[in-house]
């Protein structure tokens, strides 16, 4: 059975997608710097301390997560991710946007043209509830259906 | 953010919700010109995304991450050159973060070397653009920027929109300043501005702790290894410590202040923590003492068992465990010049001890310019320096570590933050000293 959760709008877009989730922070410069020094055409999670993303690949998920953390290189990691086509196609935050994710998908929106959708305070349940590999349906007004 | 096209036409400003200033407003209105109103566009979306309800003026020098020519650690070259041509600069001279390349104190192989000079080929024009647009002078590359030996430290109170995670939790703990962690390319372009977004660090209630953690260890724990367990355990939240006044005296000294350097590396790398306070003391918690606490505080306590526990998940990305380690990289953040003189000291004594002159692997120190300079008028020690073979360098190590030939190579580190991004091994200072000195039965291989 679907499950609907509804969330403030930080980028908006229709899309629709896989989830990848992640129980703890997105270290985004040790997640992505592999694949951008690699010149990667999809890029595949590199950070060695995330269990729940290692290994696995991170262009056009949706990534479901509480927040990003680690390196304030973020901002340009993001843009350059989205510049070469090897973003993830969303970030669901259960929590509040944290800082460097919320200048990053404005610079990738605003300076790149290449927007990441961006939901956040969808609530602890939403991050309880979703799984890898679901179906995740995402509304301009921040409605987010989980398949 | 929705309806781009329609915010682009000039006076539409219904999609802004905070509070501007009328000369906001007018820069919002292009009266300022496109760039800058590009500029601020950009940064009242980032408030708004981080729900601040007002931008504030920024009181001093900035402190940036973009110190490479390298997309991705870097803002894109035309980025900067469009930025330049329209000659904006910010109001007061900034620093950034250490250089990336070294050629001159690292050996490389000549694959190596082809590496960095095929990513790094824009460095030259690249800083010359970040001198355009306000970068201090040449020494400028540090993540260290608040040694007094470089100078750029903030006072307390003072409102700034830095980058670099070390350097932003540093600047508000330690000092007492006030930044929130601006990622790479927005920190410049808040700075272009002169204005921060009022939200997170920048508030009173922003810097409240939502976490107590107390330091219960046998002895004083490693900064590296506290500073670790501390940002995976509170993420993005403010931790108070209590317990480390025990150990390191209340106040704040020298050693204390490098001590506070590191540990507050490693809680924003493992996590995203911009502040921290210790109690007796960071100014804020010998000012305000527990009240900083917020009513529903958690509780987190750090014996020697947990540091364990911590050190023990972290993986050996060598490709042979085992192998005897080729350098060792010590300096990630930069070194304080009490560190500096440390490790030399150290080193020189523990080769001594072991009947041997040299390290059998290459040994950096990384430093700031302007501390390196002052080293090498110590001449005593920098002599020592000289008869281990211990080199110096003033560039980043992450950036050296991120060619994948280098990262091949089994390298040891005392820094936490270098383990969690790159294939380094990480080793206490104790340990790194018996690998020097050959003092270890099979050299990392059993640690």
């Amino acid at each position: 059975m679907s499950k609907v959760f509804r969330g403030r709008v930080i980028v908006a877009k229709k899309a629709n997608g896989t989830a990848l989730v992640t129980r703890q922070g997105f270290n985004t410069l040790a997640s992505f710097y592999r694949s951008i020094l690699k010149n990667a055409t999809r890029a595949v999670c590199s950070d060695q301390d995330n269990p729940f993303l290692y290994k696995k690949p991170l262009t056009d998920k949706v990534i479901c997560l509480p927040r990003t953390i680690g390196s304030t290189s973020a901002g340009a990691v993001w843009e350059v991710v989205a510049e070469r086509k090897i973003a993830p196609k969303a970030l669901l935050f259960s929590g509040a946007i944290d800082s460097l994710a919320a200048g990053g998908v404005v610079l990738a929106d605003l300076w790149i043209g290449r927007p990441i959708i961006a939901i956040d305070q969808l609530g602890d349940e939403f991050l309880k509830s979703v799984r890898d590999g679901q179906e995740i349906e995402i509304q301009e007004d921040g409605t987010v259906i989980v398949h | 953010m929705k309806n781009q096209k329609d915010e682009n036409s000039l006076g539409d400003l219904s999609w802004v919700r905070l509070h501007l200033t009328k000369e906001e407003e007018r820069i919002l209105r292009g009266k300022r010109g496109k760039m800058l109103q590009k500029v601020m566009k950009t940064v009242v979306h980032y408030a708004q995304a981080c729900g601040a309800k007002k931008l504030v003026p920024i009181d001093g020098a900035a402190h940036l991450v973009i110190s490479q020519a390298f997309p991705g650690l870097g803002p894109r070259m035309e980025m900067v050159e469009e930025l330049v041509r329209t000659g904006l600069r910010t109001k007061w001279p900034f620093t950034v973060d250490p250089r990336p390349l070294d050629f001159e104190n690292m050996a490389l192989s000549s694959r190596q070397k082809r590496i960095f000079q095929k990513w790094y080929r824009n460095q030259d024009d690249f800083e010359k653009l970040l001198k355009k647009l306000g970068l201090r002078n040449n020494s400028a590359f540090t993540c260290t920027c608040y040694l007094p030996e470089v100078g750029n430290i903030p006072r307390k109170g003072e409102v700034l929109a830095w980058s670099e995670s070390s350097a932003v939790i540093f600047a508000n703990s330690v000092l007492g300043a006030r930044t929130n962690r601006n990622g790479a390319i927005m920190d410049l372009l808040c700075n272009l501005s002169g204005r921060a977004p009022y939200f997170g660090l920048l508030t009173d209630d922003g810097r409240r702790a939502g976490w107590l953690v107390e330091v219960r260890t046998s002895t004083l724990p490693d900064p590296q290894l506290l500073g670790g367990a501390i940002g995976k355990r509170v993420q993005e939240d403010v931790p108070f410590i209590a317990g480390l006044d025990k150990f390191l005296g209340r106040g704040l000294k020298r050693k204390t202040r490098d001590f506070l350097k590191d540990m507050g590396a490693c809680c924003a790398a493992l996590g995203a923590c911009g502040l921290f306070h210790a109690e007796n003391i960071t100014p804020e918690a010998v000012e305000r003492k527990r009240d900083l606490l917020k009513k529903d505080f958690r509780r987190y306590v750090i014996d020697d068992e947990e540091l364990r526990k911590t050190r023990k998940a972290y993986p050996v990305l060598w490709m042979d465990k085992r192998a005897k380690p080729k350098r060792c990289l010590i300096g990630c953040p930069h070194l304080s010049l009490e560190q500096l003189n440390w490790w030399v000291t150290k080193i020189h004594g523990a080769l001594r001890d072991g009947g041997k002159s040299r390290p059998d692997i290459e040994v950096v120190l990384f430093a700031a310019p302007e501390v390196l300079k002052e080293f090498r008028k110590n001449q005593r020690v920098f002599d020592k320096s000289i008869a281990s073979g211990i080199k110096l360098s003033p560039s980043c190590i992450e950036s050296f570590m991120n060619n994948p030939l280098v990262a091949e190579e089994p390298i040891i580190t005392n820094s936490n933050k270098l383990r969690a991004y790159t294939t380094a091994r990480f080793f206490l200072d104790q340990e790194i000293l018996d690998i020097i000195a050959d003092r270890r039965s099979n050299k990392a291989g059993r640690a």
